[in-house]
């Protein structure tokens, strides 16, 4: 499980996050909402290692994560979908998979099926050069990277943004299947909501860096999430 | 109007250097001229030369702080300028010579009569009077200055391209004056001066005479950079060491305000050059070897990067370091140099002026800001909202 | 309506980039003195407007005027920061060695040429406008202090003083309160009504509170082009602006 405690984050004399508290648990999809600006981005930043914090801790499967390096993090089953997905743009749809060894030891390097059956068009286009992708598929081919390291927190920052309306309808599909699966955590966030409120099983609602509302589905009014929302 | 200058750039650490330096010019005359030779205070005149010489270097050292300090240019090349000016010096001792060199040539230098010359080049015209030497050691390397200057940062070339555009224009320079058909002295360069202004170089009272002026120049160089920064262009000047495009949006000119700096701080260099050649009785171009402005440079730094008495202050310590070295044990003088730029490097950011704000710094329940005025920040661009 | 009496006229504004339409017919008025809010969705255009009204980025097609005559799409960026709009941006970049002062007095009415600033002696018109600035903008207390060692608020405010000091007619503001204390953002609120007035003010922002607090016109903009226009609460209840807003 993931357990984020009372986070502080700065950038300079700028605070981003204050005392954020949070939790994400395996098998469940927990999606992260609020505005543009609250601090979403930088949360997922601090729980993946991007970004040090200047307060509080986060602790993923009994450890504590604050101080460690991304690497180390990855080691350890996070996985992170960035917002633009930044997959490498040079390297072929193969190779792109294949830079998910990285944090892996020698006898779990391979493909899972599951990537393919997921994304089944990231198999019609393994030799293809990931800047030629649209953005669709470089959004699926984003995914599957993060899944090829076997991960057993997966942290989606806005995968649906750009995206054309069948594809989102597939990713849905993905994660609906990953949660399904039980194991694995997944932090989703997003600012579209309808698509959240599909796939959330707990809610985390920010604002101004900080959380304003949380818990499970059932607990929290629909009506009250998205008021967080507009305007 | 010169007056409120001056006085604008008072502040206690010039009071105190200019204190320091009042004292030395009135010292050393006397400890050197009047106190007997047998007195524990008496000073020889070989140590009073060496003192100039030292304080020839806190002047270059003051240039370069004034650029790199307060401006952000790390000039790698700035003993480029110090060796015109010495040029131009010894270019007027040289023709005070006269008909007493080697060859007996009333006019041409020995050099040139061993070259074979049968008449000066037009480019030593005028040098046999003082204040036509005067003038150029100001005038040449204050146009250099501002011809590099103005391709350089027109061009915007900044950080460290522009460092190592300096290196090779230090570097080209050198290789130049090595030649012989330059008309400068080749690789001998030139010495065995005689006398400046009719009075015999060697002299005592002439060594003191020129110690007193080294003070003199470094005294007032230190009262105009302080103005400087002290004025409202100062204050320009370092505002756009850290955020120039934001000063250039604000409306100001930085390559006009950056040209200032630069051309003032390579006639200062000049000067120091000048006042250093008959101190020391010898000019040549390993003046221009690169390795002497990276030395500047390292000054600098021991002292106090943007203070202007940090330069001062590391040129007169690694200087007496390197008197000492070379003299005692010379194969090592190298390893400390290098050893001593990475030690300021790693534990001395601030040089030894800023050992002070450093050291509080640290101690614990201080919150005290840790820039003290006119230090460089550490700017790192990007700060994203969520 | 007609552009005579406008400080800012824009009409049927669009700008592409690379096939994607940043801006798509956007049109939108401002009258002299006053203050609007500009809010929207991710990717809405924002930036890209005001990017085109100070003219750092041309317009495909399009009127923009300044002042009913001035057409802004023909000038170039520094002729514009001229004719008195400035521009904030999100991050402060006041100088951070410099006192609050001694920022203020850079950013001065005041020539500008090098041999100029050597010789400036402050007058006392120009002390009596940075104090006028030091009220406004609180900051009389720190005019001494480091600029660095301000807070993040304090900066901003810094950063909109600097602003004020090139006395503009419009100033464009954009997320002055990302990072900012509660208590801070309310201050900032403030600060800017004291503004607004007698310069013309645009915010863009995401903080809905910080928008609810200037109490002023909000124009929402979604895909680029104007979606709705009235007081924060008329919009909030409209329901493109909702849909918008959650992404649909």
């Amino acid at each position: 499980m993931l357990d984020v405690r009372s986070l502080d984050l700065h950038y300079g004399a700028a605070q981003a996050l204050r005392s954020v508290s949070m939790k994400a648990e395996i098998g469940k999809v927990t999606c992260l909402v609020g505005r543009n600006g609250v601090g979403k981005s930088s949360l997922l930043r601090a729980i993946v290692g991007l970004k040090p914090v200047s307060g509080g801790s986060i602790g993923w499967d009994g450890a504590d994560v604050t101080k460690m390096s991304p690497a180390d993090r990855a080691r350890r089953g996070i996985a992170y979908v960035p917002q633009g997905r930044e997959i490498f743009p040079l390297l072929t749809v193969r190779e792109n998979l294949l830079t998910g060894y990285a944090p892996l030891p020698r006898a779990q390097r391979s493909i899972p099926d599951e990537v393919f059956e997921l994304f089944p068009v990231l198999k019609s286009m393994l030799e293809r050069r990931g800047g030629d992708l649209s953005g669709g598929q470089q959004q699926q081919l984003a995914i599957g990277r993060a899944l090829v390291t076997r991960p057993r927190l997966l942290v989606l920052d806005e995968p649906t943004e750009g995206i054309q309306p069948s594809i989102i309808k597939d990713i849905g599909r993905a994660i609906s299947y990953l949660r399904d699966k039980g194991t694995m955590a997944i932090l989703l966030v997003e600012q579209y909501f309808d698509f959240a409120r599909d796939l959330a099983d707990d809610w985390v609602v920010m604002e101004r860096g900080e959380v304003m509302l949380s818990g499970p589905r059932s607990g929290l009014d629909e009506q009250e999430v998205r008021k967080y929302l507009t305007v | 109007m010169l007056l409120r200058f001056f006085l604008m750039g008072l502040d206690r650490k010039a009071g105190i250097v200019l204190t320091i330096l009042a004292f030395l010019a009135v010292a050393v005359p006397v400890m050197t001229l009047w106190v007997p030779a047998d007195s524990p205070f008496h000073l020889s005149v070989f140590t009073v030369s060496l003192l100039g010489k030292y304080l020839c270097f806190a002047l270059l050292a003051l240039a370069l702080d004034l650029v790199w300090g307060y401006c952000g240019i790390l000039s790698l090349g700035h003993a480029a300028f110090f060796a015109i000016g010495g040029y131009a010096m010894g270019m007027y001792l040289m023709r005070q010579i006269g008909p007493r060199g080697v060859y007996g040539n009333p006019l041409l230098p020995d050099f040139m009569v061993f070259l074979n010359w049968k008449e000066l080049p037009w480019y030593w015209l005028g040098f046999d009077q003082f204040w036509f030497a005067a003038i150029m050691v100001l005038v040449v390397p204050g146009a250099l200055a501002f011809a590099f200057g103005w391709f350089a940062f027109r061009s915007r070339v900044t950080g460290v391209y522009l460092s190592i555009i300096t290196q090779a224009l230090t570097f080209a320079l050198l290789l130049a004056f090595f030649r012989n058909d330059m008309g400068f002295g080749g690789n001998n360069g030139l010495t065995d001066f005689k006398d400046i202004l009719g009075y015999d170089i060697q002299a005592d009272t002439t060594r003191v005479a020129l110690f007193v002026a080294t003070v003199a120049a470094l005294a007032l160089s230190y009262m105009i950079a302080s103005g400087v920064i002290a004025s409202k262009l100062g204050k320009v000047l370092v505002a756009l060491r850290d955020a120039e495009s934001r000063v250039r949006f604000m409306g100001y000119d930085t390559e006009s305000y950056k040209l200032f700096a630069w051309t003032l701080s390579a006639c200062m260099a000049g000067v120091a050059g000048a006042l250093y050649v008959p101190q020391v009785g010898i000019i040549n171009p390993s003046e221009f070897a690169p390795a002497s402005s990276i030395e500047a440079v390292i000054w600098v730094a021991v002292g106090g990067r943007g203070t202007l008495a940090g330069g001062i202050l590391g040129a007169v310590l690694v200087n007496m370091g390197k008197s000492y070295f070379t003299g005692a044990l010379p194969e090592l003088w190298l390893f400390a140099l290098g050893g001593l730029f990475v030690a300021v490097t790693l534990f001395l950011p601030k040089g030894l002026l800023g050992l002070g704000a450093q050291l509080k710094a640290k101690l614990p329940g201080r919150k005290t800001s840790a820039l003290p005025n006119a230090q460089p920040a550490n700017h790192t661009a990007g700060q994203k909202g969520a | 309506m007609s552009a005579e009496s406008t400080l800012l006229y824009l009409d049927g504004v669009s700008v592409s980039f690379d096939g994607f339409k940043a801006l798509n017919s956007l049109s939108l008025v401002m009258m002299p003195g006053e203050m609007r809010a500009i809010i929207g969705p991710n990717g809405a255009g924002k930036t890209t407007m005001m990017d085109v009204i100070t003219g750092k980025t041309r317009p495909d097609t399009g009127t923009i005027l300044f002042e009913g005559d001035t057409d802004l799409t023909r000038l170039r960026e520094a002729a514009i920061a001229n004719l008195g709009i400035g521009r904030k941006f999100q991050r402060p970049t006041v100088f951070e060695p410099h006192t609050v002062w001694d920022n203020l007095e850079l950013a001065l009415k005041a020539p500008r040429r090098p041999l100029k600033t050597l010789t400036y002696a402050i007058s006392r018109d120009d002390r009596a406008r940075i104090e006028e600035i030091l009220d406004i903008t609180r900051l009389s207390a720190l005019r001494s202090r480091q600029a660095g060692s301000l807070s993040h608020g304090q900066k901003q405010w810094l950063e909109i003083g600097m602003l004020l000091a090139q006395d503009p007619k419009l100033l464009l503001v954009d997320e002055p309160v990302a990072g900012m204390t509660d208590a801070e953002t309310e201050q900032t609120a403030e600060l800017l009504c004291s503004i607004a007035g007698k310069h013309s003010v645009i915010v863009v922002e995401h903080d809905m509170s910080f928008v609810r607090a200037l109490g002023v016109k909000v124009t929402v903009l979604a895909e680029g082009s104007v979606l709705a226009e009235g007081s924060l609460d008329a919009v909030s209840a409209n329901q493109q602006v909702i849909d918008t807003y959650l992404g649909r």
